[in-house]
């Protein structure tokens, strides 16, 4: 028989599920059962694929307060505050339809930072989409940007970082992933297992409508075909203003002490939240889908179920206090509903008018998924076409100008001041300040801003940084060139790493060479995380990320929370002080096989990247944060793409300052001269500051004198002597069009 | 008995409607000529108990009399 | 010296604006059901997106039980402050001349824009200086001021235009430049700029603080 005439392949579970299925019921599934089964057991909600390479993460940390398997992680900033946060991908959903993609993947992240009892305060987002003169890639990039600014900025939660990509893997499958972060008081952090059988189980947030039935999920689930089109009516709607109403109703529940847990649906709805809270308690649960308010009339119980409305919470009440809550929900226009119980038979039964319409244990939905074990195989040709040769010059001052107006390194203005990101008053560091966001850690009632007795103001940074093109090179290395670089941009304004989270963004893990990438990737995560002694609080995972034209690249995206212990000292990245001394600091060893300039050169990517030396790019880290702190570093900015001469003109274009530069030596013995200016590894950094400044460095690390700010130009002088110059006005011309173009094009 | 009725509201001759100058810009990219004067408004649908009130509606809520124009229609 | 700051359904840069005003003298928030004006000195209505911007800007906020207080404290001389979301509500609600549009470029633009003082001697630029220059933040889509020909005409020869854009940095197509704009009264003042985030040096800009010291001076001249 076809898959489409047999119910349970038709919902993409195989024949051996099926049985497993039927063997934890004791009996055939009904229509109800399938169809939850058939959710909670996909790849989104299970994990199946990925689940036990997770288990090699480094989870435990002095900081952390909650980590993987809440709604969010969760770290310890001090002053008795916490910082809950977590970065999720809507990468199917913005395929299909970006703006709403784009918004309710916002919407969804921000509801589990305030399902755990913190307050919103801070999003960022990292964006891939295929190559900028695809119209579609045009389209696709401005609707995400336009989505994440709707629903950001009308919810009121600053958005204050993110990263941009454009590569032609992601042409058919764009990477939208979006993270957020919360505060709380430590006592204020909430759980979701559901306790106290007898206890209300409260419905609230928006109706109940047909969105996403079938949705998150099986898109997740699928490679992208041509037949998207009629993926359109299972998209989901956003409405931030139902979500600003949910928000602040939830957190003056929590603060009023009236709810025992609380959960945000997500993924499979009413089906995988309600699971997942008897789950975690060890409980089970009884809901009525009779009482659940609706949008549209006549929907049947397996909808119901499985319904994506968005903007709803579930939670569990004491009978003395549901009047109380009610009262609370009407307050904030909110619609509450009691739509059943929690019991102690372990298993969640699905009634309707008093009729029983399901009844599965608990444990097969949650748990007793099976769980897979990849076959990684190393592929023996190469996966990914070579990147179209668009620099056919080999000089070095053209070479320059390339790199800053190519989509990857242009002026990303027209993009983030699409965004809020000074709402609640705590930007220290907007984007393009520095390397990470900074903001002021004031009390959640918003108090002023706690200061230090020696009158200094505590703050977290936080950078989200991925990569696919050098993971695609070498998964494991490439992973591990992430996490550092996440780190460094960290160290670059002071900050001390906490805790991290994740999303892995891969192909159809049931192919080996996939399988092989995944499996890579994350040995390089954790022993990156486990080298900088930095946990993992949680994350997320979105496979099958490809189409007919094949995968994307393997794409590990780091979100990293840390804390400076003075604001007034956050780092920045533009020159600052006419005369200021320049250096170059740290372990930095360029290469450019897997550079950008060997993109924009049309270059193969190599097979393997060079190894780094992790401890002592953890030291440069260190001695760079400790410097910054200190006060007396005027900017500090991390080497990346592009490579020092990059870095350079970034730094120069961000104080309005020129720069001389001597490159006389500057290079390994035999390094070619585009090497040097444009190579790329971790560990480099560029600083400025009065000599003697940094000067005191040069005991702790590799540092060497190259120049000053000054004047108007960035002037490198060669090991010949040949000088090459570039004008600031000439700089920020190649770099102002490269993303503006495109998003006006449209 | 409640009757529907339909508001169209539209923005004041005159009045800067980047709305619609880019609805008028996007058009010909795809292949439609000789478009002008494109206009972005809004529709408002009721069922109301006594019609006679609308005009009252659309003066107080639902159009700006600074910036807008109203026209009630029967549905 | 007290501040009432409102907060409707959506607002967002409430917190905000009592962190400014609290900066100069006390602040409470003001729930958008109540009537109680609990005996401040001055109202803020403050940014953000009362109502989701459902219907119009400020259309429906403009409607709320808290107004209809508001706009009997105006008409007895208590002043006023409309930022942003707060300019749009007073201007549906008849307390300030025109009605703020779309952004020319239909986008929602957050950037940090020099504004000019064009009169110092007003309830609300007092401490500033005539021409000075203001570094604020403005963070909006539909943030261009409009009103009808004859309407601008009295408004300019009336000297209610405060504040101004610098020339090159009205990036939303407000008429004339407007910024910000007073009635005729001159105790009722809106600006789309966001002077509550441009008071703390840790975050940017302090001159956003002059707004607020401005009508703490005010009311404290009217009581002595």
């Amino acid at each position: 028989m076809s898959d489409t005439l047999v119910p349970h392949r038709a919902l993409g579970l195989t024949d051996a599920e099926y049985e497993l299925i039927c063997d934890k019921l004791g009996r055939e599934p009904n229509a109800v059962e399938l169809s939850m089964f058939s959710l909670m057991w996909r790849e989104h909600c299970a994990y199946k694929h990925s689940k036990k390479l997770l288990h090699q993460l480094p989870t435990e940390g002095p900081y952390l307060l909650m980590g993987p398997g809440e709604n969010a992680g969760a770290v310890d900033v001090g002053d008795g505050l916490a910082i809950a946060f977590k970065v999720e991908s809507h990468n199917h959903p913005s395929a299909v339809e970006p703006f709403q993609g784009a918004a309710t993947g916002v919407g969804g992240i921000l509801r589990d930072v305030f399902a755990v009892g913190a307050r919103p305060i801070a999003v960022l987002d990292s964006l891939r989409f295929g190559e900028l003169d695809s119209a579609r890639s045009r389209y696709l990039l401005e609707h995400a940007v336009g989505g994440i600014g709707h629903y950001g900025n009308s919810i009121g939660v600053p958005t204050i970082g993110g990263e941009l990509y454009f590569e032609s893997p992601y042409e058919q499958n764009c990477l939208v992933n979006a993270m957020a972060l919360g505060i709380a008081q430590h006592d204020r952090l909430t759980r979701s297992a559901a306790t106290g059988p007898g206890n209300a189980l409260i419905l609230f947030g928006a109706l109940t409508g047909r969105d996403g039935i079938g949705g998150a999920s099986v898109l997740a689930s699928a490679e992208l075909g041509d037949a998207d089109a009629d993926k359109r009516p299972t998209v989901q709607i956003g409405d931030p203003f139902a979500e600003k109403k949910l928000m602040e109703c939830s957190l003056e529940l929590l603060d009023r002490e009236l709810l025992v847990s609380l959960q945000d649906l997500g993924a499979a709805g009413l089906t995988s939240s309600s699971s997942e809270m008897a789950s975690k308690g060890g409980l089970g649960l009884d809901i009525h889908v009779d009482r659940v308010p609706l949008r549209e009339p006549g929907m049947e119980p397996f909808e119901i179920m499985v319904s994506e409305s968005q903007e709803r919470m579930l939670c569990v009440v004491e009978p003395a206090r549901v009047d109380d809550v009610l009262a609370i929900c009407a307050k904030w226009e909110t619609t509450a509903t009691v739509i059943g119980e929690v019991t102690d038979s372990g298993r969640l039964r699905v009634l309707s008018g008093g009729d029983v319409v399901g009844d599965m244990p608990v444990a097969a939905l949650v748990d007793d998924c099976p769980l897979y074990d990849l076959a990684p195989e190393k592929p023996s040709a190469p996966i990914y076409p070579t990147p179209r040769r668009v620099l056919e010059s080999d000089d070095p001052r053209d070479a320059l100008l390339a790199l800053l107006s190519s989509a990857n390194l242009a002026d990303r203005r027209p993009v983030f001041e699409q965004y809020d990101c000074l709402v609640q008053s705590r930007t220290v560091r907007r984007p393009d300040d520095a390397d990470a966001a900074v903001l002021l850690l004031t009390t959640p009632s918003g108090g002023g801003a706690p200061t230090g007795a020696d009158g200094t103001h505590p703050a977290i940074a936080v950078s989200i940084d991925g990569s696919g093109r050098r993971v695609a090179c070498d998964p494991y290395r490439g992973t591990v060139e992430a996490v550092l670089e996440c780190a460094a941009n960290l160290a670059c304004v002071g900050a001390e790493p906490l805790g991290l989270t994740n999303c892995l963004n891969f192909g159809n893990p049931e192919k080996p060479h996939i399988a092989w990438q995944l499996s890579e990737s994350v040995r390089g995560m954790a022993d990156a995380c486990r080298a900088l002694d930095v946990p993992v609080v949680g994350g997320n995972v979105s496979l099958y990320n490809e189409g007919p034209e094949g995968p994307i690249y393997p794409t590990p995206v780091v979100g990293m929370v840390g804390r400076l212990p003075d604001a007034a000292r956050a780092g920045r990245l533009g020159f600052a002080v006419e005369g200021d001394a320049i250096a170059f600091a740290g372990p930095f060893t360029p290469s450019l096989p897997g550079s950008e300039l060997a993109k924009l050169r049309g270059e193969p990517l190599p097979d393997g990247l060079p190894e780094a030396d992790v401890g002592a790019v953890r030291r440069a880290q260190e001695v760079v944060r400790e410097a910054v702190r200190h006060g007396e570093i005027r900017s500090v900015h991390d080497v990346a793409e592009g490579g020092l001469a990059v870095a350079l003109a970034e730094c120069c274009l961000g104080g309005g300052l020129g720069a001389q530069v001597d490159f006389r030596g500057a290079g390994a013995e035999g390094e070619p001269l585009l090497e040097t200016l444009f190579g790329e590894g971790p560990g480099g950094f560029v600083l400025s500051g009065p000599r003697p400044a940094l000067a005191a460095l040069a005991r702790e690390i590799q540092l060497t004198f190259v120049g000053e700010v000054v004047g108007d130009a960035l002037t490198l002088t060669l090991d010949d002597g040949a000088a090459l110059s570039w004008s600031l006005a000439e700089l920020d011309a190649a770099r102002a069009r490269g993303i503006a173009d495109a998003l006006e094009d449209v | 008995m409640s009757q529907r009725i339909r508001v169209l509201v539209r923005p004041k001759a005159g009045i800067l409607d980047p709305q619609g100058q880019a609805v008028e810009r996007a058009l010909p990219a795809l292949g439609f000529e000789g478009v002008e004067n494109v206009h972005v408004g809004r529709l408002i649908e009721l069922d109301v108990a006594d019609p006679s009130q609308v005009a009252d509606m659309c003066e107080k809520l639902l159009a700006n009399p600074l910036i807008e124009d109203y026209e009630i229609v029967e549905a | 010296m007290r501040f009432g700051v409102l907060r409707f359904p959506g607002t967002c840069d409430e917190v905000d604006a009592q962190l400014a005003c609290e900066r100069v003298g006390e602040a409470v928030i003001l729930w958008h059901g109540d009537t109680d004006l609990q005996g401040v000195d001055a109202v803020v209505v403050p940014g953000g997106f009362s109502y989701g911007d459902y219907l119009r800007v400020g259309a429906i906020a403009r409607f709320a039980p808290i107004m209809e207080s508001v706009i009997a404290f105006a008409r007895d001389g208590g002043p006023v402050l409309g930022i942003c979301n707060g300019f749009q509500v007073l201007c549906e609600a008849g307390l300030l001349p025109g009605a703020l549009l779309p952004n020319r470029t239909l986008r929602f633009v957050c950037r940090q824009v020099n504004l000019v003082v064009v009169h110092a001697d007003t309830v609300f630029t007092n401490a500033c200086e005539e021409g000075e220059r203001l570094s604020i933040p403005a963070k909006h889509t539909t943030g261009c001021w409009y009103a009808p020909p004859a309407l601008h005409e009295q408004v300019e020869a009336n000297g209610q235009v405060l504040l101004r854009y610098a020339p090159g940095e009205n990036f939303n197509g407000s008429l004339a430049d407007v910024a910000g704009v007073r009635n005729e009264a001159g105790n009722v003042f809106g600006l789309m700029p966001h002077p509550e985030h441009a008071v703390d040096p840790l975050t940017g800009s302090v001159d956003g603080l002059k707004i607020f010291q401005s009508v703490a001076n005010h009311v404290g001249a009217a009581h002595v």
